[in-house]
């Protein structure tokens, strides 16, 4: 049985009254017919509860129903924007769309102030500041592009970029025309080593770990290794960041640990509603264990018994994974992830749960398509 | 407990990712295996011409006598796997509680593959049409006939995503350490064990370690496997043929839809042909693509499904280790019960008829398996969708169709048994290009002569003939 200590017990309570609190400044935001969105105000009207004065703590958002994503699908996007934001220059970003209307989020900073807080996690050590960036993942309406580019300006440097369409790459699966899947990689990846070859200086990376371990391979098949790029450092993520595939990564294309080789990669977990979560570092000794924790209290992580989704499962049990988003743009009381994972307990730098060995939900996981880019 | 580790040309190597097998009636774990990923496959491959340099620095006759060797140690001997031993009693137990194939052909298919290792050279003599294997050793050489022939190899290894249901399908592979290439293969993720046995074997006959690679893991190894290995074998059903069709690089092995052609000629004896279309209809549980699917014949369809139903409808379901046991379990949860309702929809379209209802219940559900006792079915005609349907247990469709109207009817036909001596139907029969295998007279769809060449000769898959010119004064010294 673990123990818990006084100075931890103190943060997690802490920690726990803060979220209480920026849940109930946002829920007031977005319900307050001053302030709120078209969507939200109009969305009370049908809750049977009143936001303003029922919802005091993070727990009352289990008053809410599930938030269903399908609602982001079609406009007019403006529907999504709190009017005390009105006249601030606002982005789109979308998520899916490889056939039908894809899913929207509008969003003014959010994305800015989100990989500004990831970049305090990042060892400037492997990720010095000034350096030049390489954007290895999705181009187009994503919001990954831009946010990576701005992590990069925010640190100092300059972020080139490839051209990467995941629809395009989500189709060619469902046709099964994999050699023509092979050959966008290929293209995507060529692009990548046409950068790194023009001496830009690029001392980091984003990268998916499939076009990872791509442009790996194809730097020794060129004789060379990925240590030759001068790359030291490297944030990825998707559910295929496995404790395994890191193993394999750093082990046989890194040539070992941090400090052996020089090059560090850390995983993420996010996406367009929640934002990024970061990882505890991963190492050798845990097993190369993965655990992800929410940029508490702006999102939430939990993990829920698969049936009772308002149920958080003991730790070290598996659950579905429940992202709740709370910033002033966007409000997310509750949306259940495609993923699955064990419930993580807090730690000294994240004083709240967190969630390991993410993976696709095992009951819809042969209809998920994952890794495609 | 026992647990079995990718193995990356020869060497183990431990993941952090495992998966159990376990008893399929049980759930009793049976052992641990690693799991690798896509990457490290990848990766590995680029090492597969090590392989074939390694195979071919030994004489083809060495190796040969090594396979023998192989084929007596996999069916008698206790072998390294894993962190601990398999015994040949062993093997079979462990096979069909992880697969639900009944032990007794568990040992049947064992038998298969020993068989194949034993008569190595019989069958490489077979495959290569009597070519002397130093010609393809060394790539070219003078035929007896005084002629240069060369064969080309297209790749240092042969990589092969392989079932989990099938067990005899191993033989289809196992040749090829005698042609002097490497394996890579991706086991069953219910079926390890012949894959480790026969590389456990083979390296106890002295075949080097590092011409191995088993790599047990998810799709994204197959995936690998199949666009990373120049030439490749997969084991799948109607989609992934469908998938690679048409790609040169990859031999695809899934339904068969054998069949039983009965000739005007002989249709009025039928009773005569019982046994025979009973053993091709139920043979290794009716799984094998070699099984027929369907019984064809312009009159008397009526009797003989009914005779066909009588013989197989009373077939019982029992436990793997019962000698008499025929049938094998569906141990994937909802497989059995999924086949059954999509063959209730068939039975109820216009003109077909269910033969077996009067025999009892079919599907035979327990906590954690389940089983579906013989099918026969009776087709009114070719245009019924059951007339060209294959399921993994024993079922067929007898058709009523004119013996004229037969061979474009039938559709595509792995094994095709045509009971019959009228000359111009075999010729017809013999012209057909959607008929593989071809069986003139009553012999069992289940029955090969291994020194035919299946599905594609391994030879031809792996070799290409190329035209190879030496100059008088050269050739005394090639």
């Amino acid at each position: 049985m673990s123990t818990v200590s006084t100075e931890l017990e103190t943060a997690i309570a802490a920690a726990r009254k803060q979220l209480d609190e920026h849940t109930y400044e946002t829920v007031q935001w977005h319900f307050h017919p001053s302030t709120g969105s078209p969507f939200w105000l109009a969305k009370a009207k049908e809750l049977g509860f009143d936001p303003l004065t029922e919802i005091r703590t993070y727990d009352d958002l289990k008053k809410f129903p599930a938030f269903e994503d399908d609602w982001l699908r079609g406009g007019p996007i403006e529907r999504w924007r709190p009017k005390g934001l009105d006249g601030k220059p606002t982005f789109v970003f979308e998520t899916g769309g490889t056939t039908g209307i894809p899913k929207s989020r509008m969003v003014v900073e959010d994305h800015r102030t989100d990989y500004e807080l990831f970049s305090a996690t990042l060892p400037d050590q492997y990720f010095p500041k000034g350096s030049n960036w390489l954007m290895l993942g999705p181009s187009g309406p994503r919001r990954l592009r831009l946010s990576v580019e701005h992590l990069c300006q925010f640190r100092g440097g300059i972020c080139f970029c490839i051209d990467l369409d995941p629809r395009w790459v989500i189709k060619l699966i469902k046709k099964g025309w994999m050699e023509h899947l092979e050959e966008y990689k290929k293209h995507c990846i060529e692009q990548a080593l046409t950068i790194l070859s023009a001496n830009h200086n690029i001392k980091c990376m984003f990268a998916t770990p499939k076009l990872l371990e791509g442009l790996c391979n194809a730097l020794e098949e060129r004789g060379q290794s990925f240590a030759d790029t001068g790359i030291t450092g490297i944030f990825s993520g998707g559910t295929e960041f496995t404790p395994q595939w890191t193993r394999f990564c750093i082990e046989e294309f890194f040539g070992g640990p941090p400090e052996v080789s020089g090059i560090y990669m850390t995983p993420t977990y996010g996406n367009t509603l929640m934002g990024l979560a970061c990882s505890k570092p991963v190492t050798a000794a845990e097993g190369y264990k993965i655990s992800y924790y929410a940029p508490q209290p702006r999102a939430v992580t939990e993990v829920v018994d698969f049936d009772d989704t308002n149920r958080v499962v003991g730790y070290g049990e598996t659950g579905r994974v429940k992202l709740t988003t709370l910033t002033k743009e966007f409000f997310v009381p509750g949306f259940l992830e495609r993923d699955e994972g064990e419930r993580e307990r807090p730690f000294e730098t994240y004083p709240w749960d967190g969630v390991s060995g993410v993976r696709p939900f095992h009951r819809l996981a042969s209809s998920t398509t994952v890794g495609v880019y | 407990m026992l647990r079995i580790p990718v193995v990356r040309w020869g060497k183990p190597y431990e993941s952090l990712e495992t998966q159990k097998v376990v008893h399929f009636l049980t759930g009793e774990p049976i052992a641990e295996v690693d799991q690798a990923n896509g990457g490290l496959v990848s990766r590995d491959l680029r090492k597969a011409d090590h392989a074939r340099k390694v195979l071919r620095s030994i004489p083809v006759a060495d190796l040969v006598s090594r396979i023998k060797e192989a084929g007596k140690l996999f069916a008698t001997a206790t072998l390294p796997l894993g962190n601990g031993t398999q015994t040949p009693d062993q093997f079979v137990h462990q096979q069909s509680a992880t697969t639900g194939l009944p032990e007794q052909m568990c040992r049947n298919n064992m038998k298969k593959n020993s068989f194949v290792m034993e008569n190595i050279d019989t069958i490489l003599d077979a495959l290569t049409r009597g070519l002397d294997l130093n010609i393809l050793a060394k790539g070219y050489g003078t035929e007896s006939r005084g002629v240069v022939v060369s064969y080309q190899c297209q790749t240092p290894v042969l990589g092969a995503v392989l079932p989990s249901n099938s067990p005899g399908v191993h033989t289809l592979w196992i040749p090829v350490i005698a042609l002097q290439l490497g394996l890579v293969l991706k086991p069953g993720s219910q079926e390890p064990w012949t894959a480790y046995r026969v590389a456990s074997a083979f390296q106890q006959a002295g075949i080097p370690a590092e011409v191995f690679s088993l790599y047990p893991g998810g799709h994204d190894v197959g995936g690998a496997i199949l666009s990373g290995c120049r030439r490749a074998m997969i084991f799948g059903g109607e989609k992934t043929i469908q998938q690679y069709a048409g790609n040169p690089r990859v031999q695809v092995h899934g339904p068969g839809y054998s069949k039983i052609l009965l000739g005007d000629d002989k249709v009025d004896q039928w009773e005569k042909y019982l046994d025979m279309m009973v053993e091709s209809i139920f043979s290794n549980g009716g799984r094998s693509c070699i099984n027929a699917s369907s019984v064809w014949a312009s009159r008397h369809t009526e009797e003989i499904a009914a005779a066909l139903a009588e013989r197989l409808g009373p077939i019982e379901a029992k436990g793997p280790t019962d000698p008499d046991a025929g049938l094998a379990a569906f141990t994937v949860e909802g497989t059995g019960k999924a086949i059954f309702e999509m063959l209730q929809n068939d039975l109820r379209e216009s003109g077909v008829t269910d033969c077996t209802a009067p025999y009892g219940p079919r599907l035979v559900e327990h906590e954690r398996c389940s089983y579906l006792r013989p099918m026969i079915a009776h087709a009114a005609s070719p245009a019924c969708a059951i007339a060209t349907k294959e399921f993994m247990f024993p079922f067929a469709t007898v058709v009523k169709c004119p013996q004229d109207k037969m061979i474009e009817s039938i559709g595509y036909t792995l094994v095709g048994s045509a009971i019959t001596e009228n000359g111009g139907w075999i010729d017809q029969l013999s012209e057909a290009t959607n008929i593989d295998r071809l069986n003139i007279g009553p012999i069992p769809t289940n029955r090969l002569n291994w020194l035919q060449p299946h599905e594609g000769n391994l030879t031809e898959f792996l070799f290409k003939s190329r035209a190879y010119q030496i100059a008088e004064s050269t050739l005394v010294h090639a």
